[in-house]
């Protein structure tokens, strides 16, 4: 026993070192940008991605098989998981320092975070086709001039209404002001139909109404500098509040709306699809979970860009939204940027002919069939200014902040000048 | 101390062997090879208890002294600044406070119910099999499955706690349930008595089953009535039970989480948040994990020292043996 253990112990050691040997050779090649696979010719790497729904469960597998059978040299493993899982399964993953090669991204604050900290790959210079997608799909992965991430979708927020309630409650043409809109909401109590279906539980879809206006208020730029000077109290963020206290003490929301959820039973997209409330603000996605949770208003269904505030500094082409996108980690091996071009570019119409994303290629606008993803994404090409989601574009304590304190406002915890105070405080303690 | 006394002589009564039998002697080199396989066969269940249970309380007080957001080195160190903004902040006190709502009810509330069902259940009556399965079976429901299904019911507008209150005239409270900051908390107590109390009903009719049935025969003869057997009999008997059943429900309304996450996630507008989700809302949601664990700290605290003063209190004397030794007093 006591002679073999020795030389077992010395062979584990050495398997264990030559392994550690060969997997550093294999991240030092893969690191270097301009060498070539490993000795074999083999090149294999992780790709997590969060398509577990339909269309891109069936839709992402094929592309990558496409892939690799072009390519045999290259394996990739796939996973695939569900939305809330992968960012807690990310997020336990970023603490440990590595990332898998590929990965999913939404952009703003998480990705900045992880550039800060040097695990994602700076894309910039190794992105020479980028001048092929569309700047606005970009811009949620662009920090300092420098892109992080390759987008394959992008949306927009805005009011998808019912065409036959506003007809009901005798309203020609969707408003395009924040005074016609809050006149509209009065319409449509005075015909007892309720004008606005809301989410209350899931706070995100409220964070719409206050970031909108806060954008159309005091306009892009405000909110950028507001970002890097930690400072949410300038007025017009607090004039932002005031005019959504003015459509809240309309009570324009559905009954109980603070405990619905969004594509629960009974929530915010079942009570839109089934007709029982005339507007929601929403992203692209809004008519497919209005048809998965409650029914399909079809043509009934129809899009108006938020209205733009009188004497406010935002226009009506500036959009809010975001899309999805994938971020390399820092020493990923090229090909997985390789497979990003491949799945972009090459697969674009497939990804458009799915009916599940929206165009980030240039031009590509025109392989879009459904009339309501036609608007947007013309309102998307149109649009002069773009901001991400707050809650994904601030450092993660901010932007769940801007949830809670404008779910308070909603609930009426608290005053427009309190939200702008919690929202700061949470900016300088993040 | 005279319980001790009594126990120690009705032992030997029983037993009628030399209380202490004498040791089979051993040499000192064989008793150490003893403690060395007694550690040996320790080292698996230490190693997993070290790993899994010590270490991450041992990483989360520490983590709870630094301002970090998950991602990088622990390099912030702000000493118990965390734990001074968790005592300022309303909403932190304010899960301290629903946490005690919690508990009163459940004692006040749902363990005196579940020991009137466990008595009733206790009488000879048809088919109480059958009545302490179906009260038990909420029990063995999974919390998010619990949660998913009264979220059914008291779904605004078409649910059936809507249809209920509309029935008997009570239109006031449709569409609130959980809906609404005042009355989430009480919905959300109705929903843990149905899931809990079938639990506590179960650790009671066990009790019960050991009250020897000599002791109420003979309080009978003695012409005791129902109340009086009840409240002198078989309610100091079930002491031990009850204490267990106590400790157990306000261990569990401390930690409260699934039901509620799946339900409300703490709203509207933190109402009924508890301290858990406080956590989960800090450490997953807002990547201050530095501050979550502070939370959890303070979560681990408030349970570690009420279990440590109840044991050692109320505990004591369950805990050392002889069931029916100081049930009398």
């Amino acid at each position: 026993m006591a002679s073999t253990l020795p030389s077992r112990r010395s062979f584990l050691a050495l398997s264990g070192l030559s392994a550690l040997s060969v997997s550093l050779t294999a991240a030092c090649g893969a690191g270097d940008s301009g060498g070539g696979p490993a000795a074999d010719g083999t090149v294999s790497f992780a790709w997590w991605n969060i398509a577990t729904t339909e269309p891109g469960k069936s839709l992402f597998p094929q592309i990558s098989a496409a892939f690799t059978a072009a390519h045999p040299n290259i394996t990739i493993n796939t996973t695939s998981l569900e939305n809330e899982a992968f960012k807690s399964k990310l997020t336990a993953t970023t603490s440990s320092g590595k990332l898998p090669d590929v990965f999913q991204t939404w952009g703003g604050g998480v990705l900045r975070q992880q550039a800060d900290a040097g695990l994602v790959e700076d894309l910039t210079d190794l992105l020479d086709w980028s001048s092929r997608l569309t700047p606005v799909s970009l811009e949620a992965y662009q920090f300092d001039g420098r892109t992080y991430a390759v987008p394959y979708d992008i949306g927009m927020v805005g009011f998808w209404y019912n065409r036959k309630l506003f007809a009901r409650a005798g309203i020609t043409s969707p408003p395009a002001t924040w005074a016609e809109l809050l006149e509209d909401v009065r319409k449509l109590k005075a015909a007892g139909i309720t004008p606005i279906a809301l989410a209350g539980k899931e706070k995100w879809p409220g964070h719409y109404y206050w970031a909108y206006l806060a954008m159309r208020v005091a306009g892009l730029p405000a909110l950028q500098e507001a970002a890097t000077t930690k400072d949410f109290t300038g007025a017009g963020f607090v004039r932002a509040g005031a005019h959504l206290k003015e459509l809240v003490d309309l009570q324009p929301f559905q009954p109980a709306f603070l405990g619905a959820g969004y594509a629960t039973p009974g929530g915010q997209a079942a009570t839109m699809g089934n007709g029982k409330a005339a507007m929601e603000l929403m992203g692209q996605w809004g008519p497919s979970v209005q048809k998965d949770a409650g029914a399909d208003l079809g043509p009934d269904l129809g899009f108006f860009p938020f209205p733009t505030v009188e004497g406010g500094a935002g226009r009506a082409t500036d959009v809010f939204g975001g899309g999805g996108g994938f971020a390399l980690r820092k020493g990923a091996p090229k090909e997985a940027l390789d497979f990003l071009k491949f799945f972009v570019l090459e697969n674009e119409p497939k990804l458009l002919a799915s009916n599940g994303y929206l165009p980030v290629v240039k031009g590509a606008e025109s392989l879009l069939t459904d009339a309501n993803k036609k608007v947007v994404a013309e309102s998307l090409t149109k649009a002069t200014g773009f901001q991400l989601f707050l809650d994904q574009a601030y450092p993660p304590a901010v932007g769940q902040e801007v949830n809670d304190s404008v779910a308070d406002l909603i609930a009426g915890r608290k005053t427009p000048e309190q939200v702008t105070a919690s929202i700061t405080e949470a900016a300088k303690g993040a | 101390m005279p319980s001790a006394e009594t126990t120690l002589t009705k032992e030997r009564t029983d037993r009628a062997v030399p209380p202490h039998p004498p040791a089979p002697v051993r040499s000192r080199p064989r008793a150490w090879g003893d403690w060395a396989s007694v550690a040996w066969f320790l080292v698996p269940a230490l190693v997993l208890f070290l790993v899994f249970v010590l270490a991450p309380i041992v990483v989360a007080v520490y983590t709870g002294f630094f301002k970090w957001g998950g991602i990088g080195p622990l390099d912030d160190f702000v000493g118990f600044a965390n734990y001074t903004k968790l005592f300022g902040d309303p909403v932190f006190l304010g899960d301290l406070g629903r946490g005690l709502y919690l508990i009163v009810l459940s004692i006040t509330v749902q363990l005196p119910f579940a020991l009137f069902t466990a008595v009733l259940l206790n009488q000879r009556l048809r088919g109480r099999a059958v009545y302490r399965m179906l009260f038990f079976a909420p029990y063995i429901l999974s919390e998010v499955v619990t949660a998913v299904l009264f979220t059914m019911i008291f779904l605004p507008g078409t649910g059936m706690a809507d249809h209920l209150v509309g029935l008997v005239g009570l239109e006031g409270l449709q569409g609130k349930w959980l809906a609404d900051p005042s009355t989430v908390m009480p919905t959300l107590f109705v929903v843990m008595i149905w899931k809990y109390f079938g639990f506590h009903m179960m650790l009671f009719l066990a009790g019960l089953q050991s009250i020897p049935s000599e002791i109420l025969e003979a309080a009978a003869i003695d012409g005791a009535g129902a109340w009086q057997r009840f409240r002198h009999v078989t309610l100091p008997l079930l002491g031990p039970t009850i204490r267990i059943s106590v400790f157990l429900s306000i261990i569990g309304s401390i930690q409260l989480f699934d039901l509620v996450w799946v339900m409300t996630a703490g709203g509207p507008n933190h109402s009924s948040e508890t301290m858990a989700i406080a956590m989960f809302q800090f450490g997953f949601k807002r990547y201050q994990v530095g501050y979550a664990s502070a939370i959890s700290v303070v979560l681990f605290m408030i349970s570690l020292v009420f279990s440590l003063f109840y044991q050692r209190y109320v505990l004591r004397r369950d805990l050392s043996g002889a069931v029916t030794a100081g049930g009398g007093r």
